[in-house]
């Protein structure tokens, strides 16, 4: 028999040793997150799925279900601070929805939509990264780069070949790739990396397939991205 | 052979050399790293090269950790990189004109390097010299108590090229202003006697049954000496002093009881990665009691059944590293390190020096822990907690310098004696590093529970309108509560006692804090990351004369929100210096709300200050009129 934990009033039953998320999505209850994904270690950067846990915050992802935990998620209080990180992420970067070849289908602006998040509230930093064309199949935005590391990890873990990292430190740590000129023409990257599709929002992108289908119809204009959690569960 | 083949073979010849001597281990690389760039003046790509074949790690990996620290330099920097101290108080001792006075003499920009490649001049945070400020680093070495003449000569010897190992001696002399003397400063340790009265102390050599467990794992001797010395810890009460005040006991405990792998062993890191703005008498402690620091660490080998041990030494204090290894050479050389130390069976343990390279948030142990292993120094996810999987994944204590310095007298002389001295609920004293506006700025050991008055008093402190107790993460006291006391009952110390007379604006004071957290935070989570920017950009806004209630509001709920959301203790810290002087001292801040309503924080005159820099002109119709600043 299973034991639970308490979230938001109700039971979820979990497995010895799945954290909190793992346990919510399998039970159909969503929990908004950027650098979690179900096939990867936990990174527990974002800070998005951060609940309240027996009355102390502290990241879902990472956190392990124990039973009789008292978790509170969706709530005005919890909500307003996730949506304050939401519109840390878009100030820190270069986020412009209109034109991104990912609306629609990132997650960040699906996060958005999903907290009520009106403006980006706070002074856009307005940093300056130069985008990375020399890939013949794959184009590098780093103006959308959330530092999720979702690539970092799928690269080292899944594909074997470590094309990307962390450098820098603070507001200056960005995306880098395993090569003497820094450029991805120049790793051993391919389309066919898991690496290649896992970006939450618009940094890595195919080339030559723009716009395959158009906004309007894409993933999260059909249904928000809370209504993910359905096959990301299970 | 072409002059680029040669400065590659020249390149990998040095890294070769340093690889070597790191037994080819990546998990050496900040060691690796700072050797190389010692050799080279900064990190070539070509080293990166080299490194990645020998080490057999990828080029993120090396490049990743060469981004993190600020003393690693992948741009040349030059052949001289001069950093001045930046603590509030190497600014109140006028840090600012001998780095203008520097540049100009040497015909440098600020940042930049010279184009000759010969010099660069910049800023760093608090190098721990608070008491001899102003400050600098060149090339990672101190030099401290700069005057205008020690700037001028300074100048020449860079100018002239002579290299730092022939600068006159008297420059690099550093001061241990030691004033006040108690148990850890008075000590005169003879070393040894306190490991053989911990080995004395113990009823018997007899297995005990409460001592099974150590000795199915094989723990040194199995026998009771570690356990009663345990006990002697637990019955003084120690608790860090690093400032978190976990008991020290409770900590030690866990690690010993920690399931051990095979193969695996388990380990004791010094914390003396001393970053906190106005700290500096572990560099002390190092420099004048490194025998009692690495007894204390032996005392807790002996107790946890540690086998190896680290210090990790922030990269300011690299001046100290050729001293304290020839300490760790001569305690090797008595048994007092090694195996079988002092003939006790199975106890050994050795101790290994690891420099930092600048970055505040490695004194958080399991960020500390990861650039031990190598890596960028980012908090972990916890838990697990270190003391079951530390370094490598091994039961892992770190604890602060002043923690094993007290341990070892602890072992000497007892616990009970420990518990004796100081107050109820904080067992004996505590050093506090007194800088700031005072006439003898320098240590001061006092029992716990003295009065923030009595040290004011002590060190010649008059007029004084507020004290930053425990650096910027701590807090900030006005006049009013100068009765309070130095304990875990009322305030809680890493040791930094940062005095403020009533001529200073405490705005400036927070403002140059919150620029630390700022240039501190690691980057990993978002809150933080973000977060201390948009702090410091909004604290930037009030000294340009642009504040609103509107922004202390939004001060108000970045601080809520680092609080409740952010991944470590920097960012959860990084608002306190802001809403302590909110609080108590409003009339810095109302001077500075020069505005009823939001007003934004651009101002069109100052964004044209690049433009006017560029094109040499300040003339009056360089500038605009603006209705935040006037005519600038």
């Amino acid at each position: 028999m299973s034991q639970t934990f308490m979230l938001d009033g109700k039971a979820i039953p979990f497995e010895e040793g799945q954290t909190i998320i793992q346990a919510a999505s399998k039970a159909g209850v969503f929990i908004p997150h950027l650098c979690y994904h179900p096939d990867f270690k936990p990174h527990g950067s974002c800070k998005l799925c951060t609940v309240k846990v027996n009355g102390r915050q502290t990241a879902s992802c990472t956190m392990r279900a124990m039973a009789g935990m008292v978790v509170e998620s969706d709530t005005e209080e919890i909500n307003a601070e996730r949506r304050a990180l939401t519109q840390m992420l878009f100030v820190e970067g270069n986020h412009f929805c209109p034109s991104c070849e990912q609306s629609g289908n990132c997650q960040l602006q699906a996060t958005a939509y999903h907290l009520g998040m009106m403006s980006p509230h706070y002074d856009h930093f307005f940093p300056s990264r130069p985008v990375d064309a020399s890939h013949p199949e794959v184009l590098l935005d780093f103006n959308r780069c959330i530092l999720c590391s979702l690539c970092v990890r799928a690269s080292r873990d899944v594909d074997g070949k470590n094309v990307f990292a962390l450098s820098g430190r603070g507001i200056g740590t960005h995306l880098i790739v395993n090569a003497k000129s820094g450029q991805l023409a120049d790793t051993d990257f391919t389309l066919a990396d898991k690496a290649a599709q896992v970006c939450p929002v618009g940094v890595i992108l195919r080339k030559r397939k723009g716009f395959a289908v158009p906004i309007g119809e894409r993933k999260y204009d059909k249904a928000p991205i809370s209504a993910s959690v359905e096959t990301e569960g299970r | 052979m072409a002059l680029n083949d040669m400065h590659t073979e020249a390149v990998a010849g040095i890294v070769d050399r340093v690889v070597t001597r790191y037994r080819r281990d990546p998990t050496c690389m900040v060691q690796i790293l700072r050797e190389v760039q010692e050799a080279c003046d900064w990190i070539p790509p070509e080293a990166i090269d080299r490194m990645q074949a020998t080490l057999g790690v990828p080029r993120t990996k090396i490049e990743g950790v060469a981004g993190f620290y600020s003393f690693f330099y992948t741009q040349p920097r030059g052949k001289y990189r001069v950093l001045f101290s930046d603590n509030i108080t190497d600014r109140m001792l006028g840090n600012k004109a001998m780095m203008d006075r520097l540049c100009s003499s040497l015909w440098v920009e600020r940042g930049k390097v010279s184009e000759d490649g010969l010099v660069s001049i910049g800023k760093t945070a608090c190098t721990g010299m608070c008491d001899q400020g102003p400050a600098m680093l060149v090339n990672n070495y101190a030099v401290a108590g700069l005057t205008a003449a020690r700037i001028d000569e300074i100048a020449e010897l860079i100018r002239n090229k002579v290299p730092l190992s022939e600068w006159p001696a008297e420059y690099f002399r550093i001061e241990d202003n030691i004033r006040r003397a108690d148990i850890l400063l008075g000590s005169d340790l003879k070393p040894g006697d306190a490991l053989l009265a911990a080995r004395a102390r113990a009823p018997s050599d007899g297995l005990m049954a409460s001592n099974m467990r150590s000795w199915r794992e094989g723990l040194p001797t199995g026998l009771s000496g570690p356990i009663s010395m345990l006990d002697e810890i637990k019955r003084s009460n120690l608790r860090g002093r690093g400032g978190a005040g976990f008991t020290t006991a409770l900590k030690w405990e866990a690690c010993r009881n920690a399931p051990l792998k095979a193969g695996l062993q388990r380990i004791v890191v010094c914390n003396a990665d001393e970053g906190e703005p106005g700290t500096f008498k572990d560099r002390v402690l190092l420099a004048k009691y490194a025998d009692l620091v690495f007894e204390g660490m032996t005392v807790a080998a002996y107790a946890v059944g540690a086998t190896r041990g680290f210090v990790y030494l922030r990269g300011e204090y690299r001046y100290m590293l050729d001293h304290l290894n020839a300490v760790l050479a001569h305690r090797r050389r008595e048994n007092l390190l090694g195996s079988n130390i002092l003939g006790i069976p199975g106890a050994d343990f050795d101790i290994e020096i690891h420099v930092g390279a600048g970055a505040y948030v490695c004194g958080e142990e399991s960020a500390l822990i990861e650039s031990l292993e190598g890596k960028r120094g980012t908090p972990r996810n916890r838990p697990p907690f270190p003391v079951t999987n530390g370094y490598l994944d091994q039961p892992t204590i770190v604890n602060n310098v002043e923690t094993f310095a007290a341990a070892a007298l602890i072992a000497l002389n007892g616990g009970d004696w420990y518990a004796g001295i100081g107050t109820r609920h904080s067992a004996g004293t505590k050093i506090l590093s007194v800088s700031g506006d005072c006439e003898r700025p320098g240590l001061y050991e006092y029992p716990f529970g003295v009065s923030i008055r009595q040290v004011l008093e002590d060190c010649g402190a008059q007029d004084t309108q507020a004290v930053q107790v425990s650096g910027p993460s701590g807090i900030c006291v006005a006049a009013d509560e100068f009765d309070r006391i130095i304990g875990f009952e009322d305030i809680p110390t890493a040791g930094a006692f940062t005095v403020f007379n009533a001529t200073r604006d405490m705005f400036q004071v927070a403002r140059n804090y919150v620029h630390f957290f700022q240039h501190e935070s690691c980057g990993f989570c978002t809150p933080c990351r973000v977060g201390t920017s948009l702090l410091k950009n909004l604290m930037d806004k009030l000294a340009n004369g642009a504040g609103s209630p509107y922004d202390f509001a939004e001060i108000e709920k970045l601080n809520q929100l680092l609080q409740s959301m952010s991944h470590c203790g920097l960012g959860h810290t990084a608002c306190n210096p802001v809403l302590d002087t909110i609080a108590k001292f409003r009339p810095a801040y109302d001077k500075r709300m020069m505005q009823q309503d939001f007003t934004p924080a651009f101002d069109l005159d100052r964004a044209l200050a690049a433009a006017r820099q560029m094109t040499g002109r300040d003339d009056a119709a360089a500038h605009l009129t603006t209705e935040t600043g006037g005519e600038a």
